[in-house]
């Protein structure tokens, strides 16, 4: 249909022989990379290679180093059971634990980015308007982004304590509540609680992506979208949430790979929870508490391969761009 | 089709006086220019007719209607911005489609004549399935005035349309608006720009402002031959006029002598004498400047490729009937 002569991508043949600035600049790419390889192979690369050598050895604490290759004997490994002649699976692939631990993990990780996701735009969006005092409100936002795990956990699980917590104390003294509740310990709101202190915790962050990628969007369209007469509603779906969708899907994914290994607010709001434990704490209980360093080994390196499982699936089916822009 | 009318429109931002009372009268049909230096308020006057700006007091009115507060959607108006504004995500069908598609009652059938008659009066119907960032910065312009066009508006915005087009462009786009113009002669058009030409070349009429306020309303040549301020004459025409002063003015009984360089003659018996500093040779025309002892060196304008050497002593003289006087207040004396 079009005829003439436009800026479409017209794809240049790849030249055989590269001009020497091309050379130079790779060869300087690949010096100023190098420092960066090294510390990665070290602290990520070595130790991860390191885990999953483990998992297919009978390695325990106190003989690392003596350990010997067992194969797969730690995911599923079977026996015939002479008397019976029934066969007995055994293994991390049929450890009821471990599948309470993953559908835990991932059951916490859909709730708690869907809501950072919702709950993060509409701060992002109230922090774009213009209003008095937004730079005071933005910093301030952000606090619960800065406080270490730790201590909010620990701040949380004393506000959700079931005899001094506030929480009960103002549930109660409102009529909410008729008896205080334990929240962090029952296996019924234990899973809840996580996911508000979590929510309360990573809302700034997703908020703060989410505002950097509504601030690329130039104002004018709005204006324009004005005199087009689109209801403000209408502006969001068919205007902000296409044009930021580039910018929220990389937060997404931010998000999830967090939340897919989450640990440190687990393991300190609801210690030893069957309702809250997830892959990284019972990956951790394996290798360092129960002495079964090998199985723990298993467990992290399945856990690594549940994790780039989702992220693979993401990138493909949300063609994720991570070079900024739309796509 | 709308007049509008503008009766002590005042505009503040916070402290910030921007429009300071302006009264305006824009007939039906009429291709009104609103020129003026940066900071004048020009572009602030037409956000304030197009809606997006709330006027802080007096009235505006489409056909006699007080449209204060009305929507910007609700006064008939298009509006084509100077980064184009267009939605990147949607294709070009879809930016000059997405404002009927969201009016009630309009069937698909409908839309697309619209889009399609739109598109072939600016010739984009072949990019109709692109996407903004595959087209060109001059095709672009094109589409947001087709997203205009689409709207079948009574009133036509147009802000600095072409200031981010280069040079040929800014005349060939120039010369489709003034065309369209043509084409839409029952639709209104207002039009901002700082320069001059396009004022010039495209306005039934101009509006002259300066520091929130209008200086002059006229036709093109009437503010050519008649400005009513030394502002309006150094404004309008190029090169600007020159404003004589001292002495070579007290000969004429003004404060100031406005000459305008093509108003000037080389001849051996010319009244004032100055030296050539330097030259600038279009081809049609050559501009030569001369030390004159004024504030500003002293264009002269004479027409095909002439050669006047730098530092070379040169006599002109001005065309006596088409000299602009200015009293200590910088209006005319007629």
């Amino acid at each position: 249909m079009a005829t003439e002569a436009m800026v479409s991508p017209v794809r240049t043949p790849v030249r055989a022989v590269r001009s020497e600035l091309t050379q130079q600049r790779a060869r300087a790419a690949r010096w100023f990379l190098l420092p960066m390889m090294i510390a990665l192979l070290v602290v990520a690369g070595w130790p991860l290679l390191r885990s999953i050598w483990f998992s297919f050895t009978d390695a325990s604490l106190n003989n690392l180093y003596g350990a010997e290759w067992i194969g797969l004997g730690n995911y599923l490994r079977w026996q015939v059971l002479e008397s019976s002649g029934t066969v007995r699976y055994r293994g991390l692939l049929v450890d009821p634990a471990w599948w309470n631990a993953v559908w835990n993990t991932v059951r916490f990780a859909f709730w708690s980015v869907l809501w950072e996701t919702v709950l993060g735009m509409i701060v992002a969006l109230v922090l774009n308007a213009e209003f008095r005092g937004r730079g005071i409100v933005r910093a301030a936002i952000l606090i619960p982004w800065a406080i270490p795990t730790i201590v909010s956990a620990k701040m949380w699980s004393w506000m959700l304590n079931d005899q001094f917590g506030i929480l009960n104390d103002l549930g109660m003294r409102l009529g909410l509540l008729s008896q205080k509740v334990a929240w962090t310990a029952s296996a019924e709101t234990a899973m809840t609680a996580v996911l508000v202190v979590d929510i309360w915790k990573t809302t700034p962050f997703m908020a703060l992506l989410i505002l950097a990628g509504l601030q690329m969007i130039p104002k004018d369209i709005y204006e324009a979208a004005e005199i087009d007469g689109v209801h403000p509603v209408k502006q969001f779906f068919k205007i902000t949430l296409p044009l930021v969708r580039p910018a929220l899907m990389v937060a997404i994914i931010f998000r999830v790979l967090d939340a897919l290994r989450i640990f440190d607010l687990i393991y300190v709001l609801t210690p030893n929870s069957d309702a809250t434990k997830t892959m990284s704490v019972v990956a951790r209980e394996n290798l360092f508490d129960f002495d079964n360093f090998a199985y723990g080994s298993a467990q992290s390196t399945l856990l690594f391969l549940i994790i780039a499982l989702f992220t693979t699936l993401y990138i493909w089916l949300g063609r994720v761009n991570f070079d900024g822009g739309s796509r | 089709m709308a007049s509008i009318e503008l009766r002590n429109v005042r505009k503040s931002f916070g402290l910030v006086d921007v429009i300071k009372g302006v009264d305006l009268e824009v007939r039906k049909g009429e291709f009104m220019v609103f020129v003026g230096p940066s900071g004048c308020g020009k572009s602030t006057l037409l956000r304030l007719i197009s809606g997006l700006e709330d006027i802080t007091s007096g009235e505006m009115l489409f056909d006699g209607q007080v449209v204060n507060h009305l929507a910007p959607s609700k006064r008939g108006i298009a509006m084509v911005f100077q980064s184009y504004a267009l939605y990147p995500h949607m294709t070009v069908y879809e930016n000059m489609a997405f404002g009927l598609t969201l009016e009630k009652g309009k069937d698909k059938d409908e839309i697309r004549r619209r889009v399609e008659k739109a598109a072939d009066m600016l010739q984009i119907r072949q990019y109709l399935d692109r996407l903004p960032k595959q087209l060109s910065g001059g095709q672009r312009q094109r589409v947001a005035i087709g997203r205009a066009i689409t709207r079948d508006p009574r009133v036509f915005l147009f802000d600095e349309p072409l200031s981010n087009l280069d040079a040929a462009l800014r005349v060939a786009t120039r010369i489709e608006i003034a065309k369209l113009h043509e084409e839409m002669d029952n639709v209104t058009m207002i039009y901002v720009t700082h320069d001059q030409v396009e004022a010039m070349t495209l306005a039934d009429r101009i509006c002259v402002l300066r520091d929130g306020l209008v200086e002059q309303v006229g036709t093109p040549m009437e503010l050519y031959e008649r400005p009513d301020s030394i502002f309006v004459a150094g404004f309008i025409g190029s090169p600007k006029m020159n404003f004589i002063t001292g002495e070579k003015a007290d000969r004429f009984s003004c404060n100031t002598l406005g000459v305008r360089g093509e108003h000037m003659q080389v001849r051996d018996d010319g009244i004032w004498e100055g030296t050539v500093i330097h030259t600038e040779n279009l081809g049609a025309d050559t501009y030569i400047y001369l030390e004159m002892g004024q504030e500003e060196p002293v264009v002269v304008r004479l027409e095909g490729a002439q050669d006047y050497p730098s530092g070379s002593t040169v006599r002109v003289s001005p065309d006596e009937s088409k000299l602009h006087r200015f009293d200590a207040s910088g209006k005319p004396m007629r």
